[in-house]
């Protein structure tokens, strides 16, 4: 292997450090970084480019923590929380099932949901999973620059057991829908490709021409490869990826060819030479649905036009791939992939069996429902007959769904459709599993298997909800706008995508990735739930007001309680005083006859009574004067 | 006094009469108003359903438990474990063409009534009592007096007709239950029936942990026997008859026989009661750690239930003003105020206690209502409960203050609550302190309802003072 590397013309600098590390360990396998674009014209006049990068450590366990290749950042934190396999995404904007394709691998990979998403699957003992997880996302979001230590609280990630697609039980997952993407979160993913965005297939990556486009997926998926030797570490895969789907501009007068466009035209900018650390670094252009004409011509047909020659071409049954390889542009030559079309063309993607979409019903910010509505596509037809378990063709589809503690769930009220029918539960539903939410605490979770017929048009799932009330502090400083239901994720256990191209260049990183089967997947949309909010200025004003009302009953009751007769014929005396002698010897002659003694007349009538009031009054005043005078003098005088 | 003797005989085979009938129409009525309960929505209103008693928390909590989980998973459910036993199956039995849940409102008008009829056996007791006591006071001469109004009644009828009880009962949600424990242990110890009482206790207590400061009440009632005027009363009359024997009827040796100078304490019945309390919740908690043995056991139950009760952790709206209290107050003073509200019920228990002890079913009935105006998740099937209790007083309330005042205000705030709530909720062109101001006015008129009852209960005995014959001689 290292010598392969030295048969190349690098700079010198770097041949040293291969020399070095020729040196110090020859027979070992060497850190591998690999480079790949994918552009594909998708049938809705859109361009997809897909940037694909691998970096690869071997195992083994003399690197310890030095690195040639791979990110120091991503190795530490493999090392610190024991990570055993971990996908983050950014996310801008929506996919479109229907005409980007929802069965192919790319899709079925890429196609992620809005905001921020991540899950990880780590190799500790149960109880420290939670920690790991915790401090994961502390690590992530400094790393970054994302919110992603808002999935630190237990309210906002779960622990899909079987409805995720991976039977883990130390699996954790959280998504945050709301999180802006932006190139703030690119730079730092860039830090750790070995070229940056500074040479090779990464230079494309303007920032402009990139959030421009319909859609936007930064990716990063890191998993360990077991050696299997024992007393050997295991190796590091990091994959990174970008995904954007671009509108080409259309120059063209005819508006219905497709639009032409080149690499430069997409991005602004050109591929001059490949990154000198890359094993291989690949452009390929996939077109799908073609008439198979003769291979020798294909790049160059009655149909569409490319400007370079293909160095290889290789044919999977719907689709055709061109290979370029970029090691031979330069700053004189540079590699400008460019594609023209010459007659219309039309041509369908390949789509998951159902389509899912997701919607609320209800009005009101005292409860509602959510629905999930999966449409047969077209694809549906291909399928039927194949899928066939105990003579009855059938489709099998996994919904995963997180609800946070605000949306308290009724899951008794779930309700299945089968084509507008009510269904009985236990037809269709063949699996669910339950996490209920904690006020405060977690988040519910809710996994389900349905097993639809082949010849299912629709199929309706709804499930109704509480919305929660919350403290004025759990509030976002934009109460108004509503709460994200993050993205309920319906995956086909029984459908897996892959494209086999059937020659040995699958073993090309991009290509042998085609190749894996994986789970057919689709997220569907994010929700937004508008809560109803207290009003945010009132807080000392509900205090005092409630404590009044408590105060009044506290009082009036004690009062009402204390009160005995005796004091109220006293008070009652008192004011006969005032009004005649007449009730006041009327009084006193009753009390004569109770027995009782004639309570005696207070010494001082009240008009001498009044002046001492008056004198002590008086006096007092003074005193206040006398002091507020003082204090006047002094304070000037200071 | 004009009727003739005949008259009144065919009047009190009359009333019982007149009674069934009311009290069949009420139930009537009920049937009717849940064949439209779909309709009506009633089960979600805040006014009715709390997180405590809403049916469809029950059957969510039905539901978890049915999937192998702890009912108390989630935050939805929080009653009772028996409850759930007892009413889970029902909320998913279904008709075609029914209302979803019409066994378990069959269930609740079954509770109301059987609460009414007890409510009545009280009022029996009570009115009995009152007239014996008018009589010993020498207050009545004859003891057909028409001047004693049927309290018995009149209470079952206020229970079954307010209209707080029927939206309760049809709303489904889990008060009347609740009531009819309360009611239950009431019952029991005006008729004596100590392990009736202490069975009734022990349930109300275990559903909605207010009806424990009810222990005063009922021992009371166990220990002195029934309401009556205050002692003095009956020492004064005693001494001014001894004074003049020429006036001995059959109602002052009787007197005399009676009152001593310290009113006795029976204290093996309360004994008695204390015991049957305890074998009574040791069955509780025994039938509700078997029925959660694989989910947390007890411990857990009463996190849930009790522990939510008084950390008031549900935030929804409510006819109390805690919701939003704890919604707006600053986290730091948070605990602060939870003790000083929990408190605040039992901070009046003692002073009530001293003062009411010779009416011991008065004093329950202001417990009941404290507790309904201090409860953390009050709806209005408490109001329903102490309103009725508030009829069983008719004869020495007659006089009480505001009480046009007191009606209107109910009545308004029951009329502006969904008003203020729709506003708020549905149409969001009113915000929170629309449905808080509702809410803090209810708390205000039901203040004013208990402070004004105490006080006309305290001015009755003082009246009674002044009436006394016995008295107007000595002032002679």
């Amino acid at each position: 292997m290292a010598g392969l590397v030295l048969t190349r013309p690098i700079p010198l600098l770097i041949l040293q450090s291969f020399l070095l590390a020729v040196a110090f360990g020859s027979n070992e396998v060497e850190e591998e970084f690999s480079e790949a674009l994918l552009l594909k014209p998708l049938p809705d006049r859109k361009v997809l480019a897909h940037f694909h990068f691998e970096n690869r450590a071997p195992p083994s366990n003399s690197h310890g923590r030095h690195h040639h290749l791979f990110p120091k950042a991503i190795s530490q934190l493999v090392q610190k929380f024991r990570v055993k396999e971990m996908e983050l995404s950014f996310t801008q904007g929506r996919w479109n099932h229907e005409h980007w394709g929802g069965s192919d691998p790319l899709s079925s990979m890429n196609a992620k949901p809005v905001g921020v998403e991540l899950w990880a699957v780590f190799d500790v003992p149960h109880s420290q999973v939670d920690a790991s997880w915790k401090n994961l996302t502390h690590a992530l979001s400094g790393l970054f620059c994302a919110s992603i230590n808002y999935l630190e609280s237990s309210a906002s990630y779960a622990a899909p057991t079987w409805g995720f697609g991976r039977n883990s039980d130390k699996l954790r997952y959280g998504s945050l829908p709301r999180e802006a993407v932006c190139t703030e979160n690119l730079t730092p993913w860039l830090k750790l490709l070995p070229c940056r965005d500074k040479d090779g297939i990464s230079a494309l990556m303007n920032r402009p021409s990139v959030y421009r486009g319909f859609y936007h997926s930064q990716r990063l998926y890191l998993s360990m490869v077991d050696s299997g030797e024992e007393g050997v570490g295991s190796g590091m895969l990091l994959e990174q990826t970008l995904t954007v789907v671009l509108q080409p501009d259309d120059v063209s007068v005819e508006k219905h060819l497709q639009p032409s466009w080149s690499l430069s035209s997409l991005f602004g900018r050109n591929v001059v030479g490949k990154c000198v650390l890359a094993k291989s670094s690949n452009v390929y252009l996939q077109m799908e649905g073609l008439a198979h004409p003769e291979a020798h011509t294909l790049w160059k047909n009655a149909e569409f036009e490319l400007s370079i020659k293909p160095d290889r071409t290789l044919r999977e049954s719907s689709s055709v791939l061109f290979i370029y390889s970029i090691d031979k542009s330069s700053d004189s030559e540079p590699f400008d992939l460019g594609l023209t079309w010459k007659l219309p063309s039309k041509w369908s993607c390949q789509q998951a069996p159902l389509h899912a979409s997701r919607f609320l019903m209800g009005s009101g910010n005292e409860r509602g429902a959510i629905a999930i509505l999966l449409k047969a596509t077209e694809s549906q037809d291909k399928l039927s007959g194949r899928d066939l378990t105990n003579g009855r063709c059938t489709i099998k589809a996994n919904i995963f769904q997180i609800f946070p503690w605000y949306v308290k769930v009724y899951y008794h009220t779930l309700q299945i459709f089968v084509d507008q029918q009510q269904n009985t539960s236990s037809e269709v539903l063949k699996k669910i599993n339950v996490s209920p939410s904690t006020d405060k605490m977690s988040s519910g979770m809710m996994e389900m298997m349905l097993e639809l017929p082949c010849e299912v048009k629709s199929a309706a799932i709804s499930i109704e909800y509480d919305k929660g009330f919350l403290h004025i502090d759990e509030y976002p400083p934009d109460a108004n706008q509503g709460f994200d239901i993050p993205s309920a994720l319906i995956s086909f256990p029984d459908h897996h995508a892959s494209l086999d191209f059937k020659e040995e260049l699958s073993t090309l990183p991009l290509l042998s990735k085609f190749k894996d089967k994986s789970l057919v997947r689709s997220y569907t949309e994010v929700l937004l739930v508008p809560l109803t909010t207290p009003d945010f200025s009132m807080p000392y004003n509900v205090i005092t007001i409630t404590c009044t009302v408590f105060a009044l009953y506290f009082g009036s009751l004690l009062n009402a309680l204390r009160r005995r007769i005796g004091e109220e014929e006293r008070f009652l005396k008192s004011k006969g005083k005032k009004t005649g002698g007449l009730k006041q010897l009327l009084s006193r002659f009753t009390a004569k006859i109770r027995g009782r003694p004639v309570e005696s007349p207070s010494s001082d009538s009240p008009a001498t009574r009044s002046s001492i009031l008056s004198t002590k009054l008086l006096f007092k005043i003074i005193l206040v004067a006398v002091a507020a005078a003082a204090w006047q003098f002094f304070s000037t005088d200071m | 006094m004009t009727k003739d003797d005949g008259e009144m005989v065919e009047e009190q085979k009359k009333k019982p009469c007149r009674f069934w009938i009311w009290a069949l129409s009420s139930v009537l009525f009920r049937l009717i108003l849940i064949s439209y309960a779909g309709n009506l929505n009633l089960s979600s209103r805040p006014e009715v359903s709390t997180p405590l008693t809403s049916i469809r928390r029950l059957a969510e909590g039905y539901w978890l438990k049915q999937a192998s989980m702890s009912p108390y998973a989630g935050s939805m459910y929080h009653g009772s474990p028996l409850l759930l036993s007892l009413l889970g199956p029902l909320t998913v039995q279904r008709i075609k063409g029914q209302p979803s849940h019409l066994f378990c409102s069959l269930v609740f008008v079954i509770a109301d009534i059987l609460s009414a009829i007890l409510l009545r056996g009280i009022g029996k007791k009570l009115q009995m009592a009152y007239g014996l006591n008018a009589r010993l006071l020498g207050l009545l001469k004859s003891p057909r007096d028409k001047g004693i109004l049927p309290c018995g009644d009149i209470a079952a009828l206020v229970y079954l007709w307010n209209p707080f009880t029927i939206v309760c009962c049809v709303g489904l949600s889990t008060s009347p239950i609740e009531n009819l424990a309360v009611i239950l242990a009431l019952n029991g110890a005006v008729t004596r029936r100590v392990p009736l009482a202490a069975f009734g206790l022990v349930m109300a207590t275990h559903l909605s942990l207010y009806p424990a400061i009810l222990t005063i009440p009922v021992i009371f009632l166990l220990g002195y026997g029934l309401d009556a005027p205050p002692l003095k009363l009956f020492l004064q009359t005693r001494n001014v008859e001894s004074g003049n024997r020429s006036s001995t009827s059959s109602a002052s040796k009787q007197a005399k026989s009676k009152p001593t100078a310290q009113l006795p304490f029976l204290w093996k019945t309360v004994v008695h009661f204390v015991f049957w309390a305890l074998v009574w919740s040791l069955c509780v908690m025994v039938l509700c750690r078997l029925s959660l043995s694989k989910h947390g056991g007890l411990e857990e139950m009463f996190k849930r239930t009790y522990g939510f009760i008084l950390s008031i952790e549900d935030l929804s709206p409510n006819i109390g003003v805690f919701w939003y209290f704890f919604a707006e107050v600053f986290d730091f003073f948070r605990n602060f105020f939870l003790i000083v509200f929990h408190v605040n019920i039992l901070f009046m228990l003692l002073p009530l206690a001293i003062r009411l002890k010779h009416r011991p079913c008065f004093l329950a009935f202001i417990y009941l209502a404290i507790s309904s105006l201090l409860k953390s998740y009050p709806s209005v099937g408490d109001s329903a409960l102490y309103l009725s209790l508030w009829a069983l007083f008719v004869n020495e309330l007659a006089d009480m203050k505001f009480s046009f005042f007191l009606f209107c205000g109910y009545l308004g705030v029951s009329l502006l609550s969904p008003v203020m709530h729709n506003l708020w909720i549905w149409r969001g062109t009113g915000n929170a302190n629309f449905y808080f101001g509702n809410a803090i006015g209810y708390a205000c008129f039901q203040i004013v309802f208990v402070v004004e009852s105490v006080s006309a209960m305290l001015n009755h005995d003082r009246a009674l003072k002044k009436c006394n014959p016995n008295h107007q001689k000595v002032k002679n």
